[in-house]
């Protein structure tokens, strides 16, 4: 569990990242923070891992204050997953995966099979692991970036805007594997991204925030949805003018098929009548098309 | 202080002679690096070649090029225009570098846009490109003109009279003031180059008059090659 | 050409290599001093220069003093520079000490802004997100520095260390005009005798050194660059890329 307790961050030319921010991220589940940028998202982040300190306020993990630990055993025990995925270029993709266990003293044989092993774990072919990251596409550097991130099998994974420099295919990709993952590890998962749609796929909890670290509702996905706190948190997922509504729709020529419509009428998709979506499998509103 | 007083003509003299052996180098590495850039951009082969060349011209230490140049060009070693041929070798090949990175910097949409109003190329070449080009080379050329004045006086071996007779004949004699008065002189007049350099690069571009790059002191002048800022450019992987 | 075969043949006659000749002969006792003066003063220069440089590198400190250093260094004059030198210690010291320990100081003098800006660039060269990354992996500054950084700017670094080693081989030169050994006493000592074989085999011998040294740096330079990157490597700066060349020296080699 993470726990934010009167955060606040001042820069050293005086803006305000984050004022009084108090917050509790539960242990197992994937909490998203999203807002735009500037809103002190991937501040918060940071803090966790104590590559930006606090001006006032504590971060406890597990009741812990994070300021009382030595910082660099408190890294080695927390994934952090970035944009570029950060890998180091005069590694191989298997040298990068091992860093931190090599750091933390395990033999170096030892680290290099865990790190086979990670690279299956998030779906990378093996016969990749003694290339360089140049050599390897921006999917396949990030899949490498969150092998490395688990490597010491930590409880927490910190992840800012990974999956923002790859193209929207490959994105959806990775967010599946990564819900996949979740399933399989159950990790504490502290997400930052602008994109509300990437929130609502990958949360158990969305935090939505204003400037300054301000929250403007916190939830699962379907609570925002269903109920969004202000005009400001309305706009930002497009609830505005209806456009997070959904309809069912059902036309007598349709042979008992129920249409799928947005608030004006258009429609998105055919309501699959078998079964309810699972997380992790395709869409089952399959992409509609127009209807005579 | 006695010795500078009692020699006032002597100094007064060799700087003037040094002043004189500095500037034809300057302004024939300035003149003739921009064709030689020019050059350089316009295929891998040339440039290799300009490049390349330039490198290793400026890799030969300067006295054995004092004396291989009379065998080339047909000078003296002792003739002053060898001394002068050879600082402008050295200045050539630090600014044809400096040229080929500023003129390959401007390329691009900006050439494009000129082609397109209708400039035709040499036009294009000395009304856009050059004059965009111009803060690179003025940084380039302020790193020549320090180099040449400095190198000026490593000419007093082969018998040319600057500021590097002061540092001989002080040698010779014992006197310590007339090497310590040597190198200041030699100092400031590289200050008082670099200062007209700035003024007439700021004449000469109004237009960055407000912009850091004539203003920057003497002190600070970048190297002419690519700043390691600019090796470090978005990280973005491609997807 | 007469005059430079007539050198030529003044380099390749074997009696000028054998030993125990009259000075300035024989040829290899002056290039064997010729590389120890500049191997001695590169190393004292690199052992100041490379912590310097990359602690400002690292720290992001010092910025300014590095550029202003390297800067104001390019105007003083070599020549000046060692006969101050020389004469300040000859001053203190002895006959036979006061030209090697003044002169090394000069080399020493002069081969400490290239190394420095080398080092320091190098450092600069890499990539922020990298460091960020290693940092929040949970590397310490010294494993940062030693795992990451360095290996990184390694072409960077050897490219400083290359144009110092050619600054000093220059300065070398000149200095035997001062008394001191190496190849320069055979140009100097043909200009005292007038003997044009001597002058102008002895420029091409430190013509052939400069340039033999040079090229083994750079195949150097060229062997420490990252195998992660050298696959995309061209001749411009590229995204994520140090930069391969050498910095500018910070003068033409007297």
């Amino acid at each position: 569990m993470i726990e934010f307790q009167s955060v606040t961050k001042r820069f050293p030319d005086g803006t305000v990242a984050v004022d009084d921010f108090s917050f509790t991220l539960p242990s197992r589940k994937t909490t998203v923070l999203v807002g735009s940028s500037g809103c002190g998202k991937t501040t918060l982040l940071r803090m966790i891992n104590r590559m930006v300190e606090p001006t006032s306020g504590q971060i406890l993990i597990d009741g812990v204050d994070v300021a009382t630990q030595d910082k660099v055993k408190l890294r080695r025990g927390i994934g952090y997953v970035l944009q570029a995925a950060g890998l180091l270029p005069h590694r191989t993709v298997l040298n990068n995966v091992a860093t931190v266990p090599i750091l933390t003293g395990v033999p170096k044989s030892e680290a290099r099979a865990q790190a086979l092993g990670l690279l299956d774990t998030v779906g990378l072919d093996r016969a990749l692991a003694d290339r360089y990251p140049r050599q390897l596409s921006g999917g396949q550097q990030q899949r490498v970036g969150v092998a490395r991130a688990l490597a010491s099998d930590p409880n927490i994974l910190l992840m800012d805007e990974p999956f923002g420099a790859v193209d929207p295919i490959v994105r959806a990709d990775l967010q599946l594997e990564l819900n996949r993952l979740q399933r399989d590890l159950g990790k504490t998962i502290v997400f930052v991204t602008h994109d509300i749609d990437e929130a609502f796929t990958l949360a158990d909890q969305v935090v939505i925030f204003k400037k300054g670290g301000v929250i403007a509702q916190s939830g699962t996905p379907a609570e925002i949805l269903a109920q969004p706190a202000d005009d400001f948190v309305a706009s930002f997922i497009g609830a505005d003018k209806g456009g997070r509504d959904l309809y069912l729709q059902q036309r007598p020529d349709d042979r008992g098929l129920t249409l799928v419509v947005d608030a004006r009428g258009r429609p998105v998709g055919i309501l699959d009548s078998d079964s309810h979506s699972d997380s992790d499998s395709d869409d089952d509103v399959a992409a509609g098309s127009a209807l005579p | 202080m006695r010795w500078a007083t009692g020699n006032f003509d002597l100094i007064a003299e060799l700087t003037l002679n040094h002043v004189r052996l500095a500037i034809i180098p300057i302004i024939a590495s300035f003149v003739l690096s921009i064709p030689l850039g020019w050059l350089a951009n316009r295929s891998k082969v040339t440039r290799a070649i300009v490049i390349t060349g330039g490198s290793l011209l400026y890799t030969i230490p300067s006295l054995p090029l004092f004396v291989i140049l009379p065998l080339i060009i047909g000078t003296r070693v002792l003739d002053e225009t060898n001394l002068i041929v050879a600082l402008s070798i050295y200045g050539v090949a630090i600014m044809a570098r400096s040229a080929s990175d500023a003129l390959s910097s401007v390329a691009g949409p900006t050439v494009d846009a000129a082609d397109a109003i209708g400039f035709s190329p040499m036009s294009r070449f000395l009304r856009v490109e050059l004059p965009l080009a111009g803060p690179v080379l003025l940084a380039g050329i302020r790193v020549v003109s320090v180099s040449t004045i400095a190198l000026v006086s490593v000419g007093v071996i082969i018998g040319s009279a600057n500021l590097g007779y002061l540092f001989q004949n002080g040698k010779q004699r014992g006197i310590l003031e007339e090497v310590v008065v040597g190198i200041v002189i030699s100092l400031l007049l590289a200050l008082i180059f670099d200062l007209a350099l700035v003024a007439i690069g700021r004449l000469a571009m109004p237009w960055n008059a407000g912009s850091g790059a004539g203003r920057r002191l003497w002190l600070r002048v970048p190297a002419p090659t690519p700043e390691p800022a600019d090796a470090r450019a978005d990280t973005r992987s491609p997807a | 050409m007469n005059l430079l075969l007539e050198a030529l043949r003044w380099i390749v006659d074997p009696t000028h290599w054998t030993p125990g000749g009259q000075s300035p002969l024989p040829i290899q006792d002056r290039l064997a001093e010729h590389l120890a003066y500049t191997a001695v003063a590169v190393l004292i220069a690199a052992v100041i220069a490379l912590p310097l440089g990359f602690f400002i590198g690292h720290t992001g400190r010092g910025r300014q003093f590095v550029i202003g250093f390297t800067g104001s260094m390019r105007a003083l004059p070599t020549l000046g520079l060692l006969f101050f030198l020389l004469m300040v210690f000859g001053y203190v010291l002895s006959y036979d000490w006061a030209p090697i320990i003044g002169s090394t100081i000069a080399f020493v003098i002069l081969a400490i802004p290239s190394i420095l800006a080398g080092a320091y660039s190098g450092l600069e060269s890499v990539d922020r997100v990298t460091i960020d990354a290693a940092r929040a992996n949970g590397m310490t500054e010294w494993q940062i520095l030693s795992q990451v950084e360095i290996p990184l700017a390694l072409p960077l670094i050897v490219g400083g260390i290359r144009a110092a080693v050619l600054q000093v081989i220059a300065t070398v030169t000149i200095a035997s005009y001062a008394g001191l050994g190496g190849l320069g006493r055979i140009i100097t000592s043909g200009i005292g005798l007038n003997d044009y074989d001597l002058i102008l085999g002895g420029a091409l011998l430190v013509t052939a050194l400069a340039l033999g040294i040079d090229g083994i740096m750079a195949l150097l330079q060229r062997a420490t660059a990252t195998k992660g990157l050298t696959d995309l490597r061209v001749s411009e700066p590229q995204a994520n890329q140090p930069t391969p060349n050498q910095p500018t020296p910070s003068q033409p080699n007297i």
